[in-house]
C-alpha cells in the first residue's frame, strides 16, 4: 500500500446558476495575459451542448485520455511513445484555435477618435492573434444556455446514443450547467503523454502542474488530456493548465473558483489513496465499472490500518486529522452521492459531481409526487427532465443504475427533510430504500445544504518545514506561480508592521529578501530559538 | 597555411571560428537564463492545415540533408574507398538521394515559408531574427540544393577533396584555407551562411533542436515530483532578460 494524499473537488450541480463567477474570478487571477486570451482554466458550459472546445468529449475525434490495447493493457489512446516522438512536428490530434474559438477585443479607440457625424460610432472587433478585423464565429460561451441549440446541441457527444429521447423543442428541453476545471486525475494522461517530462503530478497533494521551464512546447499534453484542460499559450509558446490555485491551496486557502462560487457548490479536501492500486483500476476492463475501481482505489482514513501505513509513508498529523474531516471523501466515498466526469477516460479524475436534480421535481410534482410514499418519489425519478441516460453519460460511462441510486437518495433526503421541517411524520422508509441510516441521512443534508465555510473546504497547509529543504514556495514573497511572463499575477505581498517584512498568508511574518543589503539585521529569516 | 591572404584567413578561419565560439557561448547563456523562452514555439494552434504537410516534409528532409552533410563533410573520401565503395558509386549516390532530400527540402521550406507569409496569425508570431533565420535557412538551402542538382549531371566538383577537409580541419587545427578558397563561390556562399545561422541558432526558436525529447521512450508514464522552490534568477539578471530575443511578444 502507498498512501497518496489527493486534493480533490465536488461540485453540487443542483446549485450552479450558470453565472460564471468562477470563470471570469479564475480568469482574472490566472489567464488575464496575453496568450491566453481564448483560455478558461475554469468554464462552465451549458449541457447539452458541444462544449469547449468544440466536442472535445468525442475521443473518437480528438483522442484523449486511456484506452486498453487488445490484451487488456492500459494505453494512451493517441497511440504510444515511438507514435509520439514521429509525429512531434504535426501533432494530429490537437484541437485548432478555431475550436475554442478564435480571442478577439475591440477597437476602442474609434469611439474616441472618430469625427463627429450623426451616425453613433461603433467599436468593431479585432482578433488578438494577428491584429486585424475579423468577424466573431465561435467562442467558448457559444452555445450558453442553448443559445442555437437547435444547431448545436445534438452534437453533443453524450446524446449520440440517446438522441431519440431528446427533444430540442422549447417545452420539453432540459439543460443544466457543468463547471469544469482541470480534474487533476490520479492517472493523468497529460502528464503521460508530455514527451519532455515538464508535467508532473505533485507527489504531497496531487495537483497536476505544468513545469514553464522544462516544457518545449510540443503540444502533446493539450491533446492527450481528454478533458482538454490543458492549453497552449499562443505567445509563449508553452503549455498551461488550472493549477488547482495551488499557492493558495499551500496556506490552507480555497481555490479562487471555490472561493468566489456565489451557489457554494465547490466543496475541497483530502482524498487518501493506494498509489499501487491505480493503474489496476484504471485497466479495469468494462468501462462500467471504472467508477467502482476508482472508488475502490481510495482509503478510509478512519482505517488504522491506513493511518498507520500514513504515518510511517510520512503524512502528517495534521494531513490525517483533514483527511477524516475531508467533505469531499464524506460524498464521494462515505455517502455515494458524488460520480466522476466521464470514469471512461481511465485518467481517474478528481473532480467528482453531484448530478442535478431540481428540475425533475417539479415535473414530478405535476405528476402526482407524494414524498410520503417511496414508490411515487422514486418512481419519477425515471421520468425526469434530464434523461437519466444522458447523467450516465457524463458520470458513469453510460452506467445508469450508480446515478439512480444517487438521485433517488437526493430525492429521500428531500422528503425527508421536507417532512422534518413541516412537522410531518418522518418517513423512514425513504431512508432505508436507499440504504441509508437517518443519522447519514442527515449529515448529507447538511453538508449538502448548510455546511459552512470551514465545512466546506477542509485544506490543511503544506509542510513547509520538511519540504522547505531549501526555501518553501510559501515562505517567499511571491506566489510560487509568479516567475515573470508565468501564471502568476506579480506583486509583492501584503506588508506588515517591522521593516522589510510582510505577513504572510499563513499568518506568520516573514523577511523580505529583495533588497537586503545582507548587511543589517534581518528579523524572521530564521526561526527563533526555542521554536516559533 | 602559408599564402594564405589576410581575407582567406578572415573567411575560412576567423569566421567559423567565431561562429563557433558564438554558437557555444550562446547556448550556455541562453540555456541558463532563458529556460522559459526555450521553446519550439509551435503555430499548429494558429493554422493546422498547411503545416501538416510543410513541417514534416521540412524537418524529414533536412533530417536527411543533414545526414548527407556528414556523409560528405565529416566522413573522408579515403575511409569510403577504403571499405570499398568507389568513387562513381558514391557520387552517384549523394546526387540521388541528395536531389530527393534537396526537393523536399524545398517543398517543405516553401511551404511553411508561404505560410509564414501570408497567413495574419502565423505571421504575427514571427519576431524580426526569425525572418534573419529563415532569410539564412533560404541562402542555404537554395545554394546548397543548385550543386547538388547539377552533380546530378554529370561534371562534379569534388568538394569532399576540398571543402570537407577543409571543415575537418577547423576542428583539429589545421584548417586547409588553400583548398577552400578555390572552391565555386557558390560552395563559398552556403559554407558562410551556414555559419552565419550557427551565429543566430542559439538566439532564436532553432534552439528546440537540441530538446528532441528522446527520453521519453524510457521515462514512466506518470512522472511525480516533490514541491520545490523555485529556482530563484542569477544575480543581476532578470529572468526575462533573454526571453525577447526570438520572441516578439
Ligand atoms: S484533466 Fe487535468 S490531470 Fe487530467 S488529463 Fe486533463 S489536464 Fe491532465
Ligand atoms: S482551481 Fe484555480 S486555476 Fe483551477 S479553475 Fe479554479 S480558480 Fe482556476
Amino acid at each position: 500500500m502507498r498512501v497518496k494524499a489527493q486534493m480533490a473537488m465536488v461540485m453540487n450541480l443542483d446549485k450552479c446558476i450558470g453565472c460564471h463567477t468562477c470563470t471570469v474570478t479564475c480568469k482574472q487571477v490566472w489567464t488575464n495575459r496575453p496568450g491566453t486570451e481564448y483560455v478558461y482554466f475554469n468554464n462552465v458550459e451549458t449541457k447539452p451542448g458541444i462544449g469547449y472546445p468544440k466536442r472535445y468529449e468525442d475521443q473518437e475525434q480528438w483522442h484523449g485520455g486511456w484506452t486498453l490495447d487488445k490484451k487488456g493493457r492500459l494505453q494512451l489512446k493517441a497511440g504510444g511513445r515511438l507514435k509520439k516522438l514521429l509525429s512531434i512536428f504535426y501533432n494530429p490530434d490537437l484541437p485548432s484555435i478555431d475550436d475554442y474559438g478564435e480571442p478577439w477585443t475591440y477597437d476602442y479607440q474609434k469611439l474616441i477618435e472618430a469625427p463627429l457625424g450623426t451616425q453613433n460610432p461603433s467599436a468593431h472587433s479585432i482578433s488578438a492573434l494577428s491584429g486585424r478585423d475579423m468577424d466573431m464565429k465561435w467562442g467558448g460561451n457559444w452555445d450558453d444556455d442553448l443559445a442555437g441549440a437547435t444547431e448545436h446541441a445534438l452534437h453533443d457527444p453524450n446524446l449520440s446514443n440517446i438522441e431519440q429521447h431528446v427533444q430540442m423543442e422549447f417545452e420539453q428541453a432540459f439543460m443544466f450547467y457543468l463547471p469544469r476545471i482541470c480534474e487533476h486525475c490520479l492517472n493523468p494522461s497529460c502528464v503521460a503523454s508530455c514527451p519532455s517530462g515538464a508535467m508532473y503530478k505533485r507527489d504531497e497533494d496531487g495537483i497536476v502542474l505544468v513545469d514553464q521551464d522544462r516544457c518545449r512546447g510540443w503540444r502533446f499534453c493539450v491533446s492527450g488530456c481528454p478533458y482538454k484542460k490543458v492549453y497552449f499559450n499562443h505567445r509563449t509558446g508553452k503549455a498551461e493548465k488550472c493549477t488547482l490555485c495551488a499557492p493558495r491551496i499551500e496556506v490552507g486557502q480555497p481555490t479562487v473558483c471555490s472561493e468566489t462560487c456565489v451557489g457554494r457548490l465547490r466543496y475541497l479536501g483530502l482524498i487518501l489513496y493506494d498509489a499501487d492500486k491505480v493503474l489496476e483500476a484504471a485497466a479495469t476492463p468494462d468501462p462500467h465499472d471504472l467508477y467502482e475501481a476508482q472508488l475502490e482505489v481510495m482509503l478510509d482514513p478512519e482505517d488504522p490500518e491506513v493511518a498507520a501505513e500514513a504515518a510511517r509513508q510520512g503524512i502528517a498529523d495534521d494531513w490525517m486529522e483533514a483527511a477524516r474531516r475531508s467533505p469531499t471523501y464524506a460524498l464521494a466515498k462515505k455517502h455515494k452521492v458524488a460520480l466522476p466526469l466521464h470514469p471512461e477516460y481511465r485518467t481517474m479524475p478528481m473532480v467528482w459531481y453531484i448530478p442535478p436534480l431540481s428540475p425533475v421535481a417539479d415535473i414530478v410534482h405535476a405528476a402526482g409526487y407524494d414524498e410520503a410514499d417511496p414508490d411515487r418519489v422514486f418512481a419519477t425519478i425515471d421520468s425526469l427532465r434530464i434523461p437519466i441516460e444522458y447523467l450516465a453519460n457524463l458520470f458513469t460511462a453510460g452506467d445508469v443504475e450508480p446515478v439512480r441510486r444517487v438521485l433517488r437518495k437526493l430525492a429521500a433526503i428531500r422528503a425527508t427533510m421536507r417532512a422534518e421541517q413541516l412537522g410531518l411524520e418522518p418517513n423512514d422508509e425513504l431512508g432505508r430504500a436507499v440504504d441509508t441510516d437517518p443519522t447519514d441521512l442527515h449529515d448529507l443534508y447538511r453538508l449538502l445544504a448548510i455546511a459552512k465555510y470551514e465545512d466546506r473546504y477542509v485544506i490543511p497547509m503544506a509542510h513547509a518545514e520538511d519540504a522547505g529543504r531549501l526555501l518553501s514556495q510559501h515562505e517567499q514573497m511571491f506566489c510560487s506561480l509568479d516567475t515573470e511572463g508565468g501564471p502568476g499575477m506579480g506583486g509583492a505581498g501584503p506588508v506588515s508592521e517591522e521593516p522589510n517584512t510582510f505577513r504572510g498568508d499563513d499568518g506568520r511574518v516573514h523577511f523580505n529578501l529583495l533588497g537586503w543589503d545582507g548587511a543589517s539585521t534581518s528579523p524572521h529569516l530564521f526561526p527563533e530559538a526555542g521554536g516559533s | 597555411m602559408t599564402g594564405a591572404s589576410g581575407g582567406e584567413v578572415f573567411w575560412w578561419v576567423a569566421v567559423p571560428y567565431f561562429a563557433l565560439g558564438v554558437f557555444v557561448l550562446g547556448h550556455i547563456w541562453r540555456w541558463r537564463y532563458d529556460q522559459y523562452g526555450w521553446t519550439s514555439r509551435s503555430t499548429q494552434l494558429q493554422e493546422q492545415t498547411t503545416l501538416k504537410w510543410g513541417s514534416p516534409i521540412f524537418h524529414y528532409a533536412t533530417f536527411a540533408a543533414i545526414g548527407g552533410h556528414v556523409l560528405g563533410i565529416l566522413i573522408p573520401a579515403s575511409f569510403t574507398n577504403f571499405i570499398g565503395i568507389p568513387d562513381h558509386v558514391y557520387h552517384k549516390f549523394a546526387a540521388i538521394a541528395g536531389t530527393v532530400a534537396a526537393v523536399l527540402v524545398i517543398v517543405g521550406v516553401v511551404i511553411l515559408a508561404g505560410r509564414r507569409l501570408t497567413i495574419p496569425r502565423v505571421r504575427a508570431t514571427t519576431s524580426p531574427v526569425d525572418w534573419l533565420a529563415l532569410v539564412l535557412l533560404g541562402i542555404i538551402i537554395v545554394t546548397g540544393i543548385i550543386p547538388t542538382i547539377w552533380n546530378m549531371f554529370g561534371s562534379a566538383y569534388d568538394y569532399r577533396n576540398t571543402v570537407s577537409p577543409w571543415f575537418r580541419g577547423l576542428f583539429t587545427g589545421h584548417p586547409d584555407v588553400a583548398a577552400v578558397s578555390t572552391a565555386p563561390t557558390i560552395y563559398q556562399v552556403h559554407a558562410i551562411a551556414a555559419w552565419a545561422i550557427w551565429m543566430v541558432w542559439p538566439f532564436t526558436r532553432l534552439v528546440h533542436a537540441w530538446s528532441y525529447p528522446l527520453w521519453y521512450l524510457v521515462r514512466p508514464y506518470v512522472v511525480y515530483r516533490s514541491r520545490v522552490p523555485n529556482r530563484l534568477n542569477e544575480p543581476g539578471t532578470s529572468g526575462r532578460r533573454w526571453r525577447r530575443v526570438g520572441t516578439r511578444f
